[in-house]
């Protein structure tokens, strides 16, 4: 989230898109009723009409996968009808700012941005490439050139700023156009459009709450970039009860990205360096530390990262360890993960906290993957899927080679440690009761596992052993939770203290920290942040600053910097951030400033200075390299720089707006298990309920969660039912390229038909909690799902698919 | 002293049943063996012995939208209590003249109170031969807590507190609802059968919700009826009888129960 749960009571208008927030989030989603108890209106944009749906002021249903041209149809509304926040705009994002004279969009080149590569699928991005202010020597007294920034037309007129672009890139997103592809009744459209636009007006905000109904497309980073764009248009980052607020699907899936869960990641969003790329730390800080932006630390943070796990085998001469570091080689994702098992490319898997035999696409892939292995070590509270997928239904153990270990792990309440929550807020917690029999938390396996492997190692005299014997390990016998979370905190080593915060970090290799966006919430031996539980709220807006730890600094809202006008006076005295103290001459307010605390907001940019000090009073985006909110996106995405709608790998209709079906950067692995209409007319897609956790571990061995929804069904429209002679209660069979499950029909007019270009499109949905463990089961709705990924994070396509649906 | 109650906003309900769970947790109730109802998210299908309350659904569809209502289902502790009139033995009575509760000791499984209850909120239970319903977590509130479904619920659907000003608050919830144009949103059970202890925010007609508009209290008291019945078998096989019913007189009789202070705001 760019802001966080409880500010969602700050908001005038919610719109819920690709979440389903009353079931999937329900005890957060009281924040929500808050706003509207205080008049906020709810909007919820969603296939299916929900438990969210039914709470909301306004429905808007939408087919499955058509995101981006229903979010890019609002961008339109908002442009069109001028319902944008201009000052904000022009001072904030970079609308303003002058691409490319040989840009070219979707308009241009039906449906492809200039640079496709079609042999490879990529992009070459050089043309998307803002124009820089021409070359300047150096000025008296100096040695090095000036920066050169992007040059700007801060009017909005240049036929070739972001703004002109993107109005004509949207301008293709006209109502009509939209309703054709995403099914929604036109009106009611609008009705979302006018709605949500009266957020625009600068004392107002929206909120936007997403999911996986965004992220788990081939367009899923598009999807979220679209609502960004939306958001920047209408003024509504940065300030209190704005925000493209990401719902995290457990307590700690946000702190498990923080702490390098992504492939491609080290912690604190650190890019994994690449062995061709980047074969000596010389040359991955030179072309991975741009010269301008907070991102010019990159060095201190990095090396800092270093000394964290490699302490005084980490010194100057051996480059602090880097070649100890394994580089990416290749794609490490889900999909590519699980295609390499099932080439028989992996020896053995580790599994903590997850179930892939349920939760993984494709699942006739994934199952006979975990067969190709040599060994596999399960961790988890009960007998699980992947577990005991050697003796799954209608597979013979004999012939399955795989020894699996099985480990009982402790739950969450049975040890301590600490929780990162949607909302970046570190939270500590403490051990309640004992772990039944055997059972271990999940560092006490990592450190006998470390320490094991350590020993078979510890005569080894090969050099490519060290990064194993050499690796700073010291957490005691316990192990001490509290040592890891002063690691991950970091150390000034020459002081032998713990870091103050990020800022203290050095390249010299004088300072150690595990995660730079964590550095403070550790600050000394006596003070963990993150068990903070003053509940004091001086300013009501909700921020409690003594309440656990955001990172980064604890700030609540990022962005902040966009809270007020440009020049430092809040656009809401009511809902007032931070604003600027012209006697103090500093940022102050309710929340920890997201900017250097003493720029002026008229501070001009400095082409001399490097880092953030380059950057002038109205730069507020300072992770950014020229300091604004991107709705344009020179780099960084792989599949364009402005969202434009494509179709799922699997699409009843054809693209009505270019003659590229499919997100051309997106990779097909398995082009022979892609689904036609003529076997598979309908719309699929897979979704949670209230009642079950995940994969189902969790609740389909609860009795009292497991009888609230005891077995597999099917959504299935009234209109399609009776087109197939089905009623509710019905065994009915779902049939994909990939497989088939067989469940209890629901009948239902939540699920309706769409219109899609002329054409009855109908759609169903089925949960994918279930599989063949625990004291329910029923069939795993990801025997039907493809394995295709998101072009950029290579997420599944989980939402969107064809099948067909008939009776058992 | 003010009466407490429970308010029920069904307009801010989400239908995530974490009362039902919360339900079944506190009074250590089992969890059946159950199967999809057809056409419904709603499980276990109805109030039973093992399940004291549960969210009804109820989906609504024509050219205005789509409505999905929700409606925790439970004892209302009613003021004129039809299990309450109708029990011969007295083990069904009003304690701090606001809870209704079945006393083990001395139901004798008549099910009297299953028939005559307008809200199917006593069922029977089969293991122990007497009847078993919602005691709106007379233990926790006589303790100073809210009853455990409430203290479960996250949307502020349910709230527990002095009856009057929950009534006001309804009210006023409801004066919102109508000015957002559901001209039929109501408050139930201020007045209906002598005011219940749980009290429903409407947001549309009860029937929508499937409660009686007009719900009526059963005739008084059967025990006569019972007697006479009785007395033509034999005055000794109906002695046994005659001691169960004296007890619900003797307990009409007995002084009122003061109600310890209460929490629950």
């Amino acid at each position: 989230m760019t802001n966080h749960w409880i500010d969602v009571k700050n908001a005038d208008v919610i719109l819920v898109f690709g979440s389903n927030a009353a079931e999937n989030h329900p005890v957060s989603f009281g924040w929500v009723m808050d706003a509207v108890d205080k008049g906020a209106k709810l909007i919820n944009v969603d296939p299916r009409f929900t438990r969210t749906s039914s709470v909301a002021h306004l429905y808007a249903p939408l087919r499955s996968g058509s995101d981006i041209a229903f979010i890019g149809g609002m961008i339109n509304y908002v442009i069109q009808n001028k319902r944008y926040n201009e000052e904000y705009v022009v001072s904030y994002t970079n609308a303003a700012t002058i691409v490319s004279a040989d840009f070219k969009g979707p308009g241009d080149l039906d449906g492809l941005f200039v640079g496709y590569n079609e042999k490879n699928r990529a992009y070459d991005a050089s043309k998307w490439q803002y124009q820089l202010e021409p070359e300047q020597p150096p000025p008296e007294g100096a040695t090095t050139k000036p920066l050169r920034f992007p040059r700007e037309d801060r009017t909005l007129q240049d036929s070739n700023c972001v703004f002109q672009l993107m109005k004509k890139h949207y301008s293709r997103y006209d109502p009509d156009t939209v309703s054709r592809i995403t099914g929604t009744p036109k009106e009611v459209f609008l009705k979302v459009c006018e709605l949500y636009a009266s957020t625009g007006e600068p004392e107002k905000a929206g909120s936007i709450m997403y999911a996986m109904g965004q992220t788990q497309h081939t367009v899923g980073t598009q999807n979220v970039r679209a609502l960004a764009i939306l958001q920047l248009l209408l003024g509504n980052i940065g300030v209190a009860g704005g925000g493209v607020n990401a719902l995290r699907g457990l307590f700690n899936v946000q702190g498990s990205t923080d702490m390098s869960l992504l492939s491609n990641m080290l912690p604190g969003y650190i890019g994994l360096p690449e062995q061709a790329k980047h074969p000596r730390l010389k040359d991955y800080i030179e072309k991975e530390t741009p010269a301008v932006s907070y991102w010019n630390n990159k060095p201190a943070f990095f090396v800092s990262l270093l000394k964290a796990w490699w302490g005084n085998a980490a010194t100057k001469e051996n480059d602090f360890a880097y070649d100890f570091l394994p580089k990416g080689n290749g794609n490490y994702s889900w999909i590519p993960l699980f295609e390499a098992m099932h080439a028989g490319k992996i020896n053995g898997l580790i599994v903590l906290g997850q179930n892939p035999a349920v939760s993984g696409a494709d699942q006739s892939v994934v199952r006979a993957a975990l067969g190709k292995l040599d060994w596999l070590v399960v961790s988890d509270l009960w007998e699980t899927e992947t577990m005991s997928f050697w003796k799954r239904p209608g597979v013979n153990p004999a012939q399955i080679r795989t020894e699996v270990f099985a480990l009982p792990a402790a739950a969450s309440v049975e040890r301590s440690g600490s929780v990162t929550n949607s909302a970046r807020w570190i939270m500590w917690r403490w051990k309640a009761i004992d772990p039944p029999g055997d059972a271990k938390p999940d560092l006490w396996m990592l450190d006998r596992l470390y320490k094991a492997i350590r020993k078979a190692y510890k005569d080894s005299t090969t050099p490519k052993d060290r990064p194993i014997l050499d690796l700073n390990w010291s957490y005691g016998d316990g192990p001490e939770y509290d040592a890891v979370a002063k690691e991950v905190n970091g150390y000034d080593l020459s002081q032998g203290k713990l870091a103050p915060g990020f800022a203290a970090l050095k390249a010299d290799g004088t300072t150690s920290c595990g995660n730079w966006i964590y550095s403070g919430f550790y600050p000394d031996g006596n003070t963990n942040k993150a068990a903070g539980r003053d509940n004091k709220d001086p300013s009501g807006l909700g921020f409690h600053p003594g309440w656990g730890f955001a990172w980064p600094a604890n700030r609540r809202i990022l962005y902040n910097r966009c809270s007020t006008k440009p020049d430092g006076t809040p656009w809401n005295e009511k809902k007032k951030v931070i604003w600027w103290d012209a006697n103090q001459k500093k940022w102050i307010g309710n929340d920890v400033p997201d900017f250097v605390p003493t720029k002026a907001p008229d501070a001009k940019r400095n082409p001399q200075a490097l880092g953030l000090a380059a950057l002038g009073g109205t730069d507020a985006f300072i992770m950014k390299t020229d300091g604004k909110g991107w709705t344009f996106a020179p780099a960084g995405i792989v599949d364009g720089p402005l969202p434009e709608h494509y179709e799922p790998l699997e699409s009843p209709v054809g693209n009505a707006l270019s003659q590229v079906n499919f997100n051309p950067a997106s990779k097909v692995w398995r082009p022979d298990e892609v689904g036609k209409t003529d076997k598979f007319p309908i719309v699929g897609t897979t979704y949670r309920l209230s009642e079950h956790m995940q994969a189902g571990a969790m609740s389909r061995n609860l009795p009292w969660l497991a009888e609230l929804m005891p077995e597999l069904f099917v959504e299935i429209g009234t209109e399609l039912a009776s087109e197939k002679g089905i009623k509710s209660g019905d065994l009915v069979v779902v049939r994909t390229a990939r497989g088939e499950v067989t469940g209890t029909a629901l009948v239902t007019t939540r699920f309706k038909p769409f219109t899609i270009e002329g054409k009855i499109i109908h759609q169903i949905g089925i949960p994918w909690h279930f599989g063949y463990v625990g004291i329910i089961t029923g069939d795993s709705a990801n025997v039907l799902t493809p394995h295709v990924g998101d072009a950029n994070t290579m997420m599944p396509e989980y939402k969107a698919f064809l099948c067909n649906v008939e009776k058992a | 002293m003010a009466k407490n109650a429970m308010l029920i906003d069904t307009s801010k309900c989400i239908a995530c049943r974490g009362c039902q769970v919360a339900c079944k947790e506190w009074n250590d109730l089992r969890a059946g063996k159950t199967k999809m109802i057809p056409g419904t998210y709603q499980n276990p299908p109805a109030i039973a012995a093992n399940t004291w309350t549960i969210v009804r659904y109820s989906e609504k569809s024509d050219d205005n939208g789509t409505r999905w209502l929700f409606r925790k289902e439970q004892c209302l502790h009613c003021d004129q209590a039809s299990c309450v009139e109708v029990c011969p033995t007295g083990a069904m009575a009003k304690h701090y003249d606001e809870f209704v509760e079945v006393d083990q000791e001395w139901c004798i499984g008549c099910r009297y109170c299953v028939q005559a209850c307008p809200f199917g909120a006593v069922q029977f239970d089969e293991t122990t031969g007497t009847v078993k319903k919602c005691t709106l977590c007379i233990d926790r509130v006589l303790t100073g807590l809210e009853p455990a479904c409430v203290k479960a619920c996250p949307s502020g659907a349910l709230s527990f507190g002095d009856r009057e000003k929950l009534l006001t608050v309804a009210r006023g919830r409801v004066d919102t609802l109508r000015a957002r144009g559901s001209g039929s949103s109501g408050v139930y059970g201020k007045d209906e059968l002598g005011g219940l202890k749980v009290i429903y925010i409407l947001n549309g007609p009860p029937v929508a919700y499937g409660l009686a508009p007009n719900p009526q209290v059963a005739t008084a008291s059967l025990s006569s009826s019972w007697l006479s019945g009785l007395l033509a078998t034999g005055v000794l096989a109906s002695l046994p009888f005659w001691f169960l019913f004296r007890r619900k007189r003797e307990l009409a009789a007995e002084t009122q129960e003061v109600l310890p202070t209460t929490g629950g705001e």
